[in-house]
């Protein structure tokens, strides 16, 4: 018996110890080997099935809090708070709409008209960032009354704009403290990391319970959702201003006050407008999704869209949003760069803008005064270009769809039955202990210790909330959407990197993509694939790309111009060169895309519920629909959130291990760019 | 520029306007309207929620452009799903809920009897709700034994997709519609797997391009609704409600109850004596008036307020029936 026993332990150690010794993809292989082989044995056993309208105990007691929260509305200190917090921003929101969208009582329309907003919008454009975006900002606002969404854009931009501010003024301070103190730094960091990799859909089912529809809910998500950026860039480019700079200020007897307020941040200003416009954006994309809470704006037209299937019309709703966010976008971008060039020009260019900048503000109050006296110049015309551009659109779907309905459908069929269904097979039909074993294995293999942790934890807390299988579909999903952003972002991130005409033409293409909301991609993605898993991967895929391939092109084009002509001096084929040179030393890079790949595919995988897309997506959208599902819509919003962490942590890991072993062996440290978390 | 001058001319530029506001309050041809709004009795705000199928949109702007039309009222639109309604009658955000399809949950929790009296049951809008199993007509035409659920077993394999993962595929419905599908499915030992479609026009689209298509397709849906009209779906026939085959909802293996829809309401707003209170409780129609309208809605693509439009011309002496007091 005991020599058996040793005999065996013997044989383990070695295999241990072989299994150590070998490179990561046989390991990895062995893994998924042992995997498939068990699987294949206990398939359909122990999954932790729950069928999608059913719910567990957890569940319930989550929604019998829900019901105590409501039922205490009354008496309840909390829900009191928030529901004055949540009247004061109403007042708000309601006096900014009827200065500008809603008829004022008792005047029959707002307090400005079009025109005067037209001209208010165009001379702020001018005072900040100069005649070109002035411009930009009129023919926007124009645009918005011609396709026929005035007042949902004017909505939208309000409520952005409110959130914005509100972002700022709590997001400034705290940058501020967190380049003075290292332990608020400690604090505040893993908490920012969080509120990072979370969904934007997934702020919505909470924050509705405590204040309501409408402006309270979507704004007071928007802050949350959108204060990191800026929190996260403002507090980098406070640290970045330069010793020297404050060690020769400081030797002028300088207050720290005086230091912050005369030096530090006048000397961030350009790092902090790039926070401001992340921030910015950000929120955009957070209010558009705030339609599912009633957010007044364009979410509820293309939400509206979306259930009805009427394409036409969410596309225009969604063309608005995308003018909105390049106008948003440019403008914030602009402002920096034109208050630099302000201020660096002499005293009397100085005074002459003041006086071009007053006179046309005395331009835009005589139209403000025009506006409010004429229905014509208070209403916007009733133009029905909108209505015509939805019928192109519509007629052009459906024919376009009708045509090609059976290539669409095997595409949909071959990936769902010769990728996604397998592998979803795999995750979710295995038993939970085995599934959650070869994943804790998989990411010890890859990623090391600390990740490894990270995930068991991950998995338990999925586990916990009885959303086991759900979750594993999500992820099987998520992990599909993946795969084909990586392979869309190695072709075309390497073409891009070899090719600069490609680039010139790509990137602007690419950086427009970047600025719209999630949302937005919903719209095509339906159309053509009709409901389904599918389509929701698709959308996510669209989305992810545009970051992707950028992170894959920079980091290839960042390999040394040197190291790639001695390859070729050596005769090397390009094929060559790209895979045993390029792709290698710019392996940092594309983990990091892998990563921003997962986070922003999970993101949308969840949206995606709304049309289709079943498991954890659908049961969020469940929680909002039915009291009854809330508990289980806060369990789907718990995974989500352990799904997006683990994830993270996951390719992070990865990408750590991979540029120290690129250094190590190359020599060559490729320089790791601050991943950013996804805007959806 | 500087901060200063940035403030200054925030400053400057915010009294400006301020003094342009107040300047032009009066002249041109913009005309304010008085206080109480017009003629028609006191009628302020009329908040109707639509929750996302279009027989209950065309409920809602039937009664809303009556409303707002004849009775003067400013009338908004509540575009949520059901439980986000509810929650709304508590804060005034919704009003009126014109079609309700039978929430023993939210009753108990928003009605006197045990919950925060934020709402209160206005009685039936005369439509009945009929839930159930449908199959496109050529498939009950085809094949007329598919009609009865004894015999679906049979045609299992037929049913399957991609996304149903081998067995054959159950179209479920809209997330926010009370569904008993997949536990039916588990009791009645049917070889089924339940898909969600996610939408109302998600399965219309999915019913139209089976009944094209000559495909294999059953699900969930529900009368009235205007498709019927177009694609007469055949019902599949379920062993029949009785009392409490539905409790606990896990152990459902009957088809569902016919439901009486009716109106519900926020308390403060239904004590308000406001001139849409009597509207609202004497509203009533049939499913084949509800069917015209979401059709020229759905169908024809009509905004929903011109579909009502159109309809309420027609249907003058209904219209005044429910005004009459």
């Amino acid at each position: 018996m005991s020599a058996t026993a040793t005999g065996d332990g013997v044989r383990t150690a070695g295999f241990s110890a072989m299994f150590r010794r070998a490179p990561t993809w046989l390991q990895v292989a062995v893994i998924l080997g042992v995997w498939l082989a068990v699987w294949a044995v206990l398939k359909g056993t122990d999954t932790l099935f729950l069928s999608g309208q059913s719910k567990n105990d957890l569940h319930d007691s989550l929604g019998d809090w829900k019901d105590g929260l409501i039922a205490g509305r009354d008496s309840n200190i909390w829900m009191q708070a928030t529901a004055w917090i949540g009247d004061q921003i109403t007042t708000v929101g309601t006096w900014l709409q009827e200065l500008v969208s809603q008829p004022a009582f008792p005047r029959p329309v707002p307090q400005i008209g079009w025109l005067g907003v037209v001209a208010i919008a165009g001379w702020i454009g001018f005072a900040l960032a100069g005649w070109r975006i002035a411009l930009l900002v009129i023919a926007s606002f124009l645009s918005f009354g011609v396709l026929g969404y005035w007042e949902d854009s004017l909505d939208t931009l309000l409520v952005t704009l409110l959130a914005v501010a509100i972002a700022l003024a709590i997001g400034l301070p705290l940058a501020v403290l967190m380049a003075k103190s290292k332990r608020f730094t400690a604090t505040l960091r893993p908490m920012l990391d969080t509120l990072q990799t979370m969904p934007s859909f997934n702020y919505l089912l909470p924050i509705f319970l405590f204040f309501g529809l409408g402006f309270p809910g979507v704004v007071v998500a928007t802050v949350i959702y959108a204060t990191p950026p800026v929190i996260r860039i403002a507090a980098h480019g406070l640290t970045s201003v330069s010793a020297t700079t404050l060690e020769a200020t400081d030797s002028l007897g300088q207050s720290r006050w005086q230091r912050l307020r005369r030096v530090e941040l006048p000397m961030a200003k350009s790092t902090i407008i790039v926070g401001v416009n992340q921030t910015t954006m950000a929120a955009l994309s957070m209010v558009v999704i705030g339609g599912f809470i009633d957010s007044p704006g364009l979410g509820q037209p293309v939400l509206a869209a979306l259930t009805a299937q009427q394409t036409g019309d969410g596309f225009v709703a969604g063309v608005c949003i995308v003018i909105l966010a390049i106008m948003l976008d440019r403008t914030t971008t602009a402002a920096s760069e034109h208050g630099e060039r302000v201020a660096r020009a002499g005293g009397r260019n100085r005074t002459r803008h003041r006086l071009v900048v007053a006179g046309t503000g005395v331009a835009a109050l005589v139209c403000v005064y025009f506006s409010r006296l004429y229905s014509g110049l208070a209403e916007f015309p009733n133009i029905t270009w909108g209505d015509s551009l939805s019928n192109a659109v519509q007629s052009f779907a459906d024919s376009f769809t009708s045509t090609f309905d059976t290539a669409l459908t095997a595409v949909n069929e071959g990936v769902t039955e010769g990728v996604l269904n397998p592998l979803q097979d795999l995750l979710a039909d295995s038993p939970w202990y085995v599934t959650g074993t070869a994943i804790v294995a998989l990411v010890w293999v890859l990623s090391g210790v600390w990740p490894t942790v990270v995930t068991a934890a991950c998995l338990g807390g999925m586990l916990a909330v009885g959303l086991w299988y759900d979750s594993m579909l999500t992820l099987a999903m998520t992990l599909v959407g993946t795969l084909i952003v990586m392979a869309l972002a190695l072709v075309l991130g390497v073409w891009m990197a070899r090719r600069p005409r490609v680039d010139l033409v790509l990137r602007p293409i690419l950086d427009a993509a970047q600025v719209m909301p999630p949302f937005v991609y919903l719209i095509p993605a339906l159309l053509l694939f009709g409901f389904g898993r599918f389509t929701a991967i698709l959308a996510g895929v669209v989305y992810a790309a545009p970051i992707a391939i950028k992170l894959v092109a920079d980091g290839i084009q960042r390999v040394s111009a040197t190291t790639v002509e001695a390859a070729e001096a050596s005769g090397s084929t390009p094929w060559q060169v790209i895979t045993k040179v390029q792709l290698p030393m710019a392996r940092g890079n594309l983990l990091l895309a892998a990563n921003q790949g997962l986070l922003y595919v999970l993101s949308m995988v969840v949206i995606g519920g709304l049309i289709g897309a079943q498991a954890l997506g659908y049961a969020s959208v469940l929680g909002f629909s039915q009291s009854e599902f809330f508990g289980k819509g806060l369990a789907a919003a718990i995974c989500i959130v352990l799904m997006g962490i683990m994830l993270d942590r996951v390719a992070r890991g990865a990408a750590a291990r991979q540029t120290e072993r690129a250094a190590a062996t190359d020599r060559m440290l490729v320089k790791t760019p601050i991943p950013a978390a996804p805007t959806g | 520029m500087s901060r200063t001058g940035t403030r200054r001319l925030t400053a400057c530029a915010g009294a400006a306007l301020s003094v342009t506001l107040v300047l032009s309050a009066c002249g041109g041809d913009i005309e304010e309207s008085s206080a109480g709004s017009g003629d028609a009795a006191d009628c302020e705000d009329l908040n109707l929620a639509v929750n996302p199928w279009v027989g209950m949109e065309a409920s809602s702007y039937v009664v809303g452009q009556v409303a707002e039309t004849q009775l003067g009222c400013t009338v908004n639109y509540r575009e949520t799903k059901e439980e986000l309604s509810w929650a709304g009658f508590g804060t005034g955000e919704v009003d009126v809920i014109i079609e309700d399809w039978g929430h023993p949950d939210l009753e108990k929790q928003y009605f006197a009897e045990s919950g925060d009296s934020s709402a209160e049951d206005f009685g039936p809008n005369g439509n009945d709700g009929i839930i159930g199993w449908y199959v496109p007509p050529w498939l009950a035409e085809e094949y007329p034994d598919i009609t009865n659920w004894e015999n679906l077993n049979d045609y299992a394999d037929e049913f399957a997709t991609s996304e149903s993962g081998g067995q054959g595929q159950f179209l479920g419905a809209d997330p926010s519609y009370v569904q008993f599908d997949e536990a039916i499915v588990d009791n009645l030992n049917l070889d089924f797997k339940v898909v969600f479609s996610g939408s109302e026009a998600a399965s219309i689209a999915a019913f139209q391009k089976a009944e094209e298509n000559k495909e294999f397709l059953i699900g969930y849906f529900y009368e009235p609704q205007w498709l019927f009209a177009q694609v007469p779906l055949a019902r599949v026939e379920l062993p029949e409600y009785e009392e409490g085959c539905q409790e606990p909802a896990s152990a459902t293996d009957c088809d569902y109850p016919v439901t009486t829809l009716k109106k519900i309401v926020g308390t403060e707003w239904a004590d308000s004596g406001d001139a849409s209170v009597a509207l609202v409780e004497n509203f009533e129609w049939t499913n084949a008036d509800q069917n015209a309208v979401g059709a020229m809605i759905a169908e024809e693509g009509m905004s929903p307020e011109d579909a009502a439009d159109a309809w309420i011309e027609e249907n003058q002496d209904m219209v005044d029936s429910w005004l009459a007091s």
